[in-house]
């Protein structure tokens, strides 16, 4: 006998439903459980204390100071080469081989998994090119990391640029750099910064890359050659080795708001991008 | 050379970035663990399940299957709620709430895998010790944990794949007095096929990648697993278990690890790549 269409449509859309549900119910739960036990460890001293004891009292000041460095260093190495890319692919290159030639390398790069990547920094920065494990180490190996996503954000944020404003460059008698760089750039800059937060989202919660690269030492990182333990490694430490859950989740939850905020912000800024340009 | 010129070479060079890091890190990687694997001969090195590597001894064959085990229970537990959430999203709701859970479920991205580890020691690894019995860290445990990481690639990809699909398509069936979810079924799903094998694809990559959340939940016991309740060592946990103390031989062998790992997945992105373009 057949199923009248009314009703199995009605059985479809109640799974469905139901399942996408329950992946909510999921997100609430992991979120909630992390800020409501988490987030009361969150006090001044807490962010601005010392550790002591390998973390087991105290604060997690040097791992957040080890965090932002390592970050700031990625982006600093990642975004010339990202941002330069997607100029490249949009506004110098004709569709051919070469512009799907980079395009794959870039995709492939995405795919890498963070353990081969922290495997690769290990060999060449930490031993080949004697950094130790070290800011540096970790801040070169983490901008290869969010390279890709720096690329394809700023792709799409110089493509939503109409081209009219291009042509109007050009018939005022500014030169392809000179529109690039005084009219497109500036307006592809909400997506441009939109890529840029995804991937300090992304650096925040890494960790199998930065264990082998950055270390793990508990001092607080002042030279690019000392090695820092960032917030995710620390956590990730405390976690494994059970030194101090409250410790944990109060790491865990600054870990979270933080990178749920920033891709919060990245978003509405794309959104926004689009909205003007559509 | 004028100064148009000098940009567009300028430009080119930093283009070619992601290329040459990608260069660079499959030579070192081969570099450092090829000669092990030519020494050990690959046979024995992918055949056997003898991982002593302080005597010499670097078989892997029990991270391979457990790798591959743990990505395809990961599968089975994260493709049908990614599909669910991507239908229901794409097909059936109306579009100021799907402009607000797309976001609201991509959020899942960013919570580290960490994170996802803490939880699942905290909260599953027990489930699964009380009532299903075993030790707790099990390959289920890392299969279901994996199967919650992949739900954003799988959703926002099989998203793309369904808004893909031409609303002339979805017109054309309900016209022919189809319901909905009869044109969800035989229309567009087929036309989005593509798309979502690529999802799926790009998810098993993302799986068998993972390293942090799986060490924690997986029990990294060295055997081939009889169980799903089984305790699992990984491919990519074993690396990270061991690189922190390894030398040596021994190092060299994590990195032929790594290039067995890194092949695997090169492989899942090709096809994903190749999928996509003859879309």
């Amino acid at each position: 006998m057949r199923l009248d269409p009314r009703i199995s449509q009605g059985i479809a859309k109640t799974v469905l439903w139901t399942f996408t549900g329950l992946t909510l119910v999921l997100l609430i739960f992991i979120i909630a459980n992390i800020s409501v036990k988490g987030l009361p460890q969150v006090t001044p001293t807490f962010l601005f204390g010392q550790p002591h004891d390998m973390g087991r009292a105290g604060g997690i000041f040097p791992t957040i100071v080890a965090t932002i460095y390592i970050t700031l260093l990625a982006i600093l190495l990642a975004s010339p080469l990202g941002v330069g890319t997607a100029i490249y692919l949009t506004e110098y290159t004709r569709e051919g081989w070469a512009t799907r030639f980079i395009r794959f390398g870039a995709e492939c790069l995405a795919g890498v998994p963070s353990i081969i990547l922290g495997l690769f920094g290990f060999v060449l920065f930490v031993l080949k090119l004697g950094f130790g494990w070290s800011v540096l180490s970790g801040g070169l190996t983490l901008a290869i990391m969010i390279l890709p996503i720096i690329i394809r954000t700023s792709e799409e944020a110089i493509k939503a640029v109409p081209a009219e404003y291009r042509q109007v460059c050009y018939s005022l008698g500014l030169s392809q750099w000179q529109a690039i760089t005084r009219v497109v750039l500036p307006s592809a800059l909400p997506g441009i910064t939109t890529g840029i937060m995804l991937s300090v989202g992304r650096s925040i919660g890494e960790t199998a890359v930065l264990l082998f690269t950055a270390g793990a030492s508990l001092r607080t990182p002042v030279t690019m050659f000392d090695s820092g333990r960032t917030m995710a490694v620390h956590f990730y430490i405390l976690a494994r080795e059970g030194l101090s859950m409250p410790n944990a989740y109060g790491t865990a939850a600054i870990l979270m708001v933080s990178i749920l905020l920033i891709n919060l912000i990245a978003y509405t800024l794309m959104q926004r991008l689009i909205k003007r340009y559509s | 050379m004028s100064r148009e010129k000098f940009v567009e070479r300028t430009l080119f060079l930093l283009a070619l970035s992601s290329l040459s890091s990608l260069l660079l890190i499959t030579i070192f990687i081969f570099i450092e663990g090829l000669p092990l694997i030519l020494e050990t001969g690959l046979g024995n090195f992918l055949a056997s399940s003898h991982w002593a590597p302080t005597k010499g001894h670097f078989g892997i064959l029990a991270m391979i299957i457990s790798s591959v085990l743990v990505t395809l229970g990961a599968m089975v537990v994260g493709v049908p709620f990614g599909l669910a959430c991507a239908i229901s999203l794409a097909e059936f709701s109306p579009p100021r709430l799907k402009m607000v859970l797309k976001p609201t479920l991509e959020l899942l991205a960013g919570i580290p895998s960490v994170v996802y580890g803490f939880l699942g020691v905290l909260w599953l690894v027990p489930l699964i010790r009380d009532y299903l019995g075993g030790p707790g860290l099990s390959l289920l445990a890392g299969a279901i944990i994996l199967g919650v990481m992949i739900l954003p690639t799988v959703i926002s990809i099989s998203i793309d794949a369904l808004d893909a699909v031409p609303d002339t398509y979805r017109d054309g069936s309900i016209a022919l007095g189809a319901t909905r979810w009869q044109t969800v079924r035989r229309v567009v799903l087929p036309a989005a096929s593509s798309g979502i094998i690529t999802a799926v694809i790009l998810a098993m990559g993302r799986a068998i990648g993972e390293t942090m959340a799986v060490i924690m939940v997986a029990g990294n016991a060295l055997k081939i697993p009889h169980s799903v309740l089984d305790p699992v060592r990984t491919l990519t946990s074993n690396i990270a278990l061991e690189l922190g103390y390894a030398s040596g031989r021994h190092r060299e062998a994590l990195f032929a690890t790594g290039i067995v790992l890194f092949v695997i997945i090169m492989i899942l992105n090709l096809s994903a790549t190749f999928l996509t373009r003859r879309r």
